[in-house]
């Protein structure tokens, strides 16, 4: 039989999922921490899209932004360190009826999990990611991350991190991704906006969110928050509409002018920098699954085994 | 037995025609083809397997690969017994040589008194030596004659397939069968060449220069059941099939590989699903993800590989979250010999976690076994939402055995997660009870949603740094494997139940220890066999049995360590804490022969 024909069908009755539904513990993150805010709009979108509560499943590596799903009151596992877009991808091919976020920091997503991230993103799972990048480790108190300007200070670079950073954006690209966001924890609107895109998007969906880390880098994205004397640079996409001032808007079916935007200078732009369709391996594997059980007539589990052992007589 | 004297000592080749000649019965042959890995031996070999199998004779095979990608010695031994076969055969009682290094590095192996079948176009044999009955056969020449002047060597192996079968009289007919079931996928002109050069061999007058034809005794068949022909990686993955096994995760490994091959196109033919994964980290990761998702998966490899997996077992021993882990050993450590045999990883799979993280450890012992065990450790993961390894070898993992098929109806188990809704005060890990995660998807009627995790956590899985927690945790996850040993079956002793020498054996080298006991019996010495299936935890009463023999020698296949006991004979003494325990080890890469057991252990 079709694995798939054991999930039963979603209860038609239900309550309204309202924020104190989806609210557990409450974080064990320093007052003033970027994360709150990202939490905070994850709540909103849960309240605004009222998915079946069973079939939301939040998921998290290690690191301060991975206790994320300790903080929601949905299904949820708290993975080993970099190894939870693997864990994720798992449950997204072998669990179409749920919703998978999955949450994690810098280190966990673009060091450790470097490797799985490209590959997560070439097969085109159907998830939606959240990167809270701070720029630095913070669970294990300010050593250098991937992601930290050349020149910051950690405690394993006294004298300024020396090695190039990781641009998350165009390593994303690069691997494959067909979605690639970046927002900043300092714009609630613009992060509900962009994390309801990306979970609308049928593939590989990463937000990179800017979160600065109170304790060990405070500052870090002062230079994208108005409220802090920066500037928050959104991103304009094409609107198709014949105008010409159309022309110079962003195309986010373009690789190469998404790479040249996730090439401006620090803070850079905001929003949707790519976006494509294109088969996911969720599609493409079910798409072989159907049509290899068709050939079989759907014969029952015993009946093809049965037939194979025929064989091999 | 290969002991036993099976082909006739004196026969001596003539050049007289034999009309007359009779077929001579034997009850058990060793044949073993000599070549070059690109020859197809092996392929030859599997028919004389299958063809065993249908005829249900008792077969076993052995073979060796190079671990060159193409090219190199290679050897393919089959053994056909109408009685019980337990191993390859210490000796060959025919060996047949394609080339010079074949029957160098080969002969030794030929028993006095054997045959040798030689390609005469190839091979210069020493005919001084009068050991051995020689037949040479223009195998290259009388091929290329027979398919029409390829220069390549293709169809050298089913042309000496056809000679073998005109030797042993052997069922043409179901051999031809096999030819076309094997080439059939391909095109026509394949399987017409394949026959062509079986007719060739089958033609040729060997009765020229033998002096006998052999025929198998009929089997006095021991089971109403018909018999299947698998190799040990086959029997793992289609037993995992059995036991509702529907996801997995896996990179590619020697020897592990072809399970993984095996799953990828099997599984989607029951709605599920393989990954290759990007890396071993991954793929462990993923088999545990599917896992969490309710459908029960496995993940496998062989040593390095499962170094590499060790991080996210840990996470499964903490979460409680059911999966399978196979590990088909090879020679270690590292990348080590990568093609051969050892059984070094037993340490590794009992203790092979960080921190406090028990789990549980089978051993196959058999191809049969192969696929039972894979239910076994299935159930066993469901049940206590566990980690099971599965511990194979190179061995079981390329040899081919003949046996009882299965009923499936009997034993197939129902993959469906359990997704009903969970009532209200359900939690991920009560203290009191096993833990059996609600997968996501599923109902939690008070509203209160799980979270599995490798914290340390109270029973709803809150992380928790509570030193009493921690204490009771760690004994809760303890105690479901002491709960398990309550219910393993005691293993019976082969041969009488007490007596002066016990053999303690693990995996594959049932089938040796097994002919060993046999014949040290048969000469009248008190030996008997112990075979362990599950190594961790170990089952109860074992104790009782140690008590009732003079000595106990655990028999394996890796070093005896800095302190002079194998892995098995160590954790059997750390855990017995008796003296008796001894140690019989060895680290040549190669299966155990029935004569080092005996000269080894009954010294």
């Amino acid at each position: 039989m079709n694995p798939l024909d054991a999930v039963p069908p979603v209860a038609p009755e239900r309550e309204k999922l309202t924020k104190k539904a989806v609210t557990a513990d409450h974080p064990t993150w320093c007052p003033a921490c970027g994360d709150f805010a990202v939490l905070a709009a994850f709540y909103k979108v849960l309240e605004k899209r009222q998915l079946p509560h069973e079939s939301i499943v939040t998921l998290a590596g290690i690191g301060c932004s991975s206790r994320f799903p300790y903080f929601v009151n949905t299904h949820g596992a708290h993975f080993i360190h970099g190894r939870s877009v693997p864990l994720a991808s798992a449950i997204s091919l072998a669990r179409p009826d749920v919703h998978v976020f999955l949450f994690g920091g810098d280190g966990d997503g673009f060091s450790i999990g470097g490797n799985h991230l490209d590959h997560g993103a070439r097969k085109n799972i159907r998830l939606t990611y959240v990167i809270m990048d701070n720029f630095v480790y913070g669970l294990t108190k300010k050593q250098t991350s991937p992601t930290s300007p050349i020149g910051f200070k950690s405690k394993t670079d006294p004298t300024g991190a020396i090695d190039h950073p990781v641009n998350p954006i165009k390593k994303l690209i690069a691997a494959g991704a067909t979605f690639v966001a970046r927002t900043h924890a300092a714009q609630v609107n613009h992060m509900i906006q962009v994390i309801e895109r990306a979970m609308d998007h049928d593939g590989f969906s990463v937000v990179e969110c800017l979160s600065e880390c109170i304790e060990f880098f405070p500052g870090a994205f002062d230079a994208g928050n108005p409220r802090k004397g920066g500037e928050f640079k959104v991103i304009d996409e094409k609107k198709w509409d014949d105008t010409p001032e159309d022309e110079a808007r962003h195309d986010v079916t373009d690789e190469i002018a998404a790479y040249r935007l996730a090439n401006l200078p620090f803070p850079g732009l905001f929003g949707v920098f790519y976006e494509i369709d294109r088969p996911t391996k969720n599609a493409l594997e079910r798409k072989w699954i159907e049509s290899t059980r068709t050939k079989l007539n759907n014969a029952s589990d015993l009946e093809v085994l049965q037939k194979t052992f025929d064989r091999l007589k | 037995m290969s002991s036993s004297p099976v082909l006739p000592e004196s026969a001596t080749p003539t050049s007289a025609g034999r009309a007359d000649l009779r077929p001579e019965h034997i009850r058990d042959a060793v044949i073993r083809l000599a070549g070059n890995s690109q020859d197809g031996i092996q392929t030859a070999g599997a028919f004389l397997a299958r063809l065993a199998g249908r005829s249900a004779q008792e077969v076993m095979t052995y073979m060796t690969i190079p671990s060159t990608i193409s090219g190199g010695p290679s050897i393919f031994q089959v053994r056909i017994g109408s009685g019980e076969v337990l191993s390859a055969g210490d000796e060959a009682d025919f060996l047949v040589a394609f080339y010079q290094h074949s029957y160098d590095e080969h002969i030794y192996f030929l028993r006095e008194g054997g045959i040798l079948l030689y390609d005469s176009d190839q091979v210069q044999p020493n005919l001084e030596d009068k050991r051995f009955v020689y037949v040479g056969v223009p195998i290259t020449g009388l091929t290329v004659e027979a398919l029409g002047g390829t220069a390549k060597d293709k169809g050298k192996n089913i042309f000496v397939l056809g000679l073998l079968a005109s030797i042993f009289r052997l069922n043409a007919d179901k051999l031809k069968a096999l030819i076309r079931e094997r080439f059939g996928g391909k095109n026509e002109s394949v399987v017409n060449t394949a026959i062509t050069a079986f007719q060739a061999g089958y033609a040729y007058p060997v009765g020229n220069v033998l002096t006998h034809l052999y025929e198998f005794e009929p089997s006095p068949r021991r089971s109403e059941r018909a018999q299947i022909t698998m190799d040990g990686n086959q029997a793992l993955a289609y037993g995992l099939i059995a036991a509702g096994v529907r996801y997995g995760a896996g990179y590619p490994i020697t020897p592990w590989s072809s399970i993984m091959e095996t799953l990828r196109s099997e599984l989607p033919k029951y709605g599920g699903l393989f990954v290759q994964a990007e890396d071993e980290l991954a793929a462990v990761s993923l088999a545990l993800g599917f896992s969490y998702s309710g459908w029960l998966a496995v993940t496998g490899s062989a040593g390095p590989g499962i170094s590499l997996k060790a991080e996210a077992i840990g996470w499964a021993s903490m979460a409680e979250i059911p999966l399978i882990v196979i590990n088909v050993q090879r020679g270690g450590p590292s990348t080590g010999l990568p093609t051969n045999v050892e059984q070094s990883d037993l340490h590794q799979a009992v203790f092979g976690g960080h921190g406090d993280s028990p789990r549980v450890v089978l051993a196959a012992a058999t191809v049969e076994d192969c696929f039972y065990i894979a239910i076994e450790a299935a159930r066993i993961a469901r049940k206590y939402s566990t980690p099971v390894f599965i511990l194979s070898d190179t061995s079981l993992a390329t040899r081919i055995e003949a046996f009882d098929e299965p009923n499936l109806s009997e034993v197939m188990l129902d993959p469906k997660p359990d997704m009903s809704p969970r009532p209200a005060g359900t939690q991920p890990y009560p203290l009191e009870r096993i833990t059996q995660h609600a997968p996501p998807g599923t109902r939690m009627l008070d509203g209160k949603y799980p979270v599995v995790t490798g914290l340390e956590h109270d029973e709803m899985g809150h992380p928790t740094a509570s030193a009493r927690l921690h204490t009771a945790m760690t004994a809760k996850r303890r105690k479901k494997y002491q709960q398990l040993a309550d219910e393993l079956p005691l293993p019976t002793v082969h041969g009488d139940p007490d007596g002066e020498t016990l053999l303690v054996g693990w995996g594959s080298t049932y089938g040796p220890i097994s002919e060993a006991v046999n014949q040290a019996r048969n000469r009248g010495e008190s030996v008997s066999s112990l075979h362990l299936r599950h190594l961790h935890p170990l089952p109860r009463g074992l104790e009782a049995i140690f008590d009732r023999f003079k000595r106990i020698v655990v028999v394996e296949m890796n070093d005896q360590g800095l302190y002079g006991f194998g892995q098995m004979a160590t954790l059997l003494r750390a855990r017995f804490c008796n003296p008796k325990i001894e140690s019989l080890t060895k680290t040549d890469g190669l299966t155990y022969r029935v004569r080092e057991i005996l000269e080894g252990a009954l010294k």
